[in-house]
């Protein structure tokens, strides 16, 4: 199974924002979508992740609400001003779903942007990753049962 | 909670195909929601989509799945229209006027391509195509396949792929008690192909098939199960990932792969080769513009950024001689009138099962998708109940919220207007006659079934 069957049910909408979006703003649009991550683009290219947990690390920052979230983000690529920063880790439609929720778990991230030469083409999470596995793992067994079950007749 | 309390007229579902995917989402909806009718339709005469047309003939224990559908079937509230198909005898507007939802279960009815030159050579040819021809489609029964070469290449190692191999290589004396179409039955006969070679991208520990197909692979009488040790051995990446995941069905499939290639050959009639590490880069021409061979690049596996192993190519490239060519390397779904499509997945635009405009992603009312249409080709049979029950949930939310097509035919105007769309349309009651027919006719040839593979042969057999 792979990212793109999980995508697939997700409709077309992606949440992003642009870099200059002040923290507020997003906060806003985090809570009107209901989503715990917005994908920071230039156009169609993500340039970072603003997720909830950015924020809250950076709760006690005095004029937090006012900054822009490209001063938060997990930027994509190395080189970050900080240092500390993580980078942002982007999958493609082919990547395999149990490796990148593995790839998730082992380094404490819960959203993925997904990405066709170069532009944005979905974002899954955790969430989204171990319900497909799940789903999946279910399915195989319901269907071994069923053939176990099957009488031996032939047809 | 169930949709038609307070009285009323039932709501009415129709459901478009007839495969896993619709069989479960009726089987749910029927449970969920006791009032509900639904006619089901199939463009096809016969009920059970991949599981009649896709699930191997020598594989018949997994058919049994459809005991199951034909209860549901067979329930006073189920219709069965087959023989009537959406977009050709039945319209969106049709839908809209005399049902409340809609589902589309249309499963995923082409293939992928592999972008490669020389695919639209002569010889080279879908896997999907090969499938619903040996098990009598009746789109598909009149192809022929170049079987006169001695080599065949499958291209995937998916369990599409080994029942393409594995339907090659068995003896036409074990075909013989299955219920493969008589035409392939016939060409498979007389087939001169004695090699046929698998070729994963992959290594051994990302191969998609499972232990007990390899098994039988290997078990297959007259046949050597062919596979070169050095590509049977674990890189450090599968290596490390076998490790990591201790899973033991992983473990068991690449133990098995590395002993079968330890095996050497006994000179059987026919060889399956399985290849790992190798990714077409061309289908060479004969010069009569007919496939002579495949030209493949060596991979080794490197990690993408998100985790997964993936081929790239070493610069080592050669060729497999091969008359015939058959990629496997995915089903893709194919859009319906007046339904959004997404080009990028292959399935229509929906948000878990609900239909959803594409520029907005808001969901359409009263439209709904279940199975591979819904979230494209994946896991198994059992996958589709998963994956329909979540859509019956959102059928029943909406229902509840009164966001529906706004249909209102009552059970005796929807059968007119098929009636009168297309006049020979079959029933399940139908159905049931022709599955008679056909197992009785498999009877005498001591298989489970002689299958019809013409829609005239069955309406024909049914006095249409």
């Amino acid at each position: 199974m792979k990212l793109l069957h999980v995508l697939a049910t997700k409709g077309p909408m992606l949440h992003t924002c642009a870099p200059g979006t002040p923290v507020r703003e997003a906060v806003e649009r985090l809570r009107t979508a209901d989503v715990g991550a917005l994908v920071v683009v230039d156009g169609d290219r993500p340039l970072g992740i603003i997720s909830e947990r950015d924020i809250v690390r950076r709760i006690d920052r005095g004029d937090l609400l006012g900054t822009p979230v490209e001063a938060l983000m997990t930027a994509v690529g190395a080189g970050a001003a900080d240092g500390r920063r993580r980078q942002l880790v982007c999958g493609t439609a082919e990547d395999d779903v149990e490796r990148v929720l593995d790839t998730m778990i082992a380094n404490h991230f819960r959203h993925l942007p997904v990405v066709q030469d170069g532009a944005l083409v979905g974002i899954v999470t955790t969430g989204d990753l171990a319900r497909a596995l799940i789903d999946s793992l279910r399915g195989s067994v319901e269907t071994l049962e069923a053939q176990v079950m099957a009488d031996d007749d032939r047809g | 909670m169930t949709v038609a309390e307070g009285g009323g007229a039932p709501p009415r579902v129709a459901i478009i195909g007839a495969g896993p995917a619709a069989f479960y989402a009726a089987e749910h909806l029927l449970q969920r929601a006791p009032a509900t009718e639904i006619d089901i339709f199939d463009r096809l005469p016969v009920p059970f989509g991949l599981v009649r047309y896709g699930v191997a003939p020598d594989h018949q224990k997994i058919k049994s799945v459809t005991k199951g559908y034909t209860s549901v079937a067979l329930d006073p509230r189920v219709r069965f229209f087959g023989n009537v198909g959406y977009g050709e005898h039945l319209t969106l507007d049709d839908l809209r006027r005399c049902y409340a939802q809609a589902l589309f279960a249309t499963g995923a009815q082409t293939d992928r391509r592999m972008g490669i030159p020389g695919e639209d050579l002569a010889g080279s040819e879908p896997a999907t195509a090969f499938v619903a021809w040996y098990n009598g489609h009746p789109l598909y029964a009149d192809r022929t396949f170049y079987l006169s070469h001695e080599a065949v290449a499958v291209v995937g190692v998916g369990n599409v792929a080994i029942d393409v191999a594995r339907m090659l290589s068995v003896s036409p004396e074990r075909l013989a008690r299955t219920d493969t179409a008589a035409g392939a039955l016939e060409a498979l006969g007389r087939s001169a192909v004695r090699e046929v070679h698998v070729l994963g991208r992959r290594g051994p520990a990302q191969a998609a098939f499972t232990t007990p197909e390899l098994k039988e692979l290997s078990e297959l009488r007259d046949v050597d199960l062919i596979i070169d040790p050095a590509e049977a051995a674990l890189d450090p990446l599968s290596r490390a990932e076998v490790e990591r995941a201790d899973d033991p069905v992983l473990r068991r499939k690449v133990e098995l792969i590395q002993a079968l290639s330890r095996r050497p050959p006994a000179g059987r009639p026919r060889r399956l080769y399985l290849h790992f590490f190798m990714s077409p880069v061309e289908l060479v021409d004969d010069g009569a513009g007919h496939v002579r061979a495949i030209r493949l690049a060596r991979t080794h596996l490197v990690e993408s950024e998100a985790g997964t192993p993936i081929a790239e190519p070493t610069g080592e490239v050669f060729e497999i001689a091969a008359g015939l060519v058959f990629r496997s390397v995915g089903y893709r779904g194919v859009p319906l009138p007046g339904l959004p499509f997404d080009e990028r997945w292959g399935v229509i635009t929906n948000g878990g099962g609900r239909v959803t405009a594409a520029e907005t992603g808001e969901p359409v009312p009263g439209l709904y998708v279940a199975g591979w249409i819904k979230r494209g080709p994946s896991g198994v049979i059992g996958t589709n109940k998963r994956d329909a029950q979540e859509t019956v949930e959102c059928m029943l939310e909406d229902a509840a919220a009164g966001r529906t097509l706004g249909g209102r035919c009552d059970r005796d105007e929807a059968l007119a207007m098929v009636a009168c769309r297309q006049p020979p349309h079959v029933t399940f009651e139908d159905w049931q006659r022709l599955d008679e027919l056909e197992r009785a006719a498999g009877m005498a040839r001591g298989a489970p079934r002689v299958k019809f593979t013409s829609v005239e042969a069955m309406l024909a057999a049914l006095g249409r």
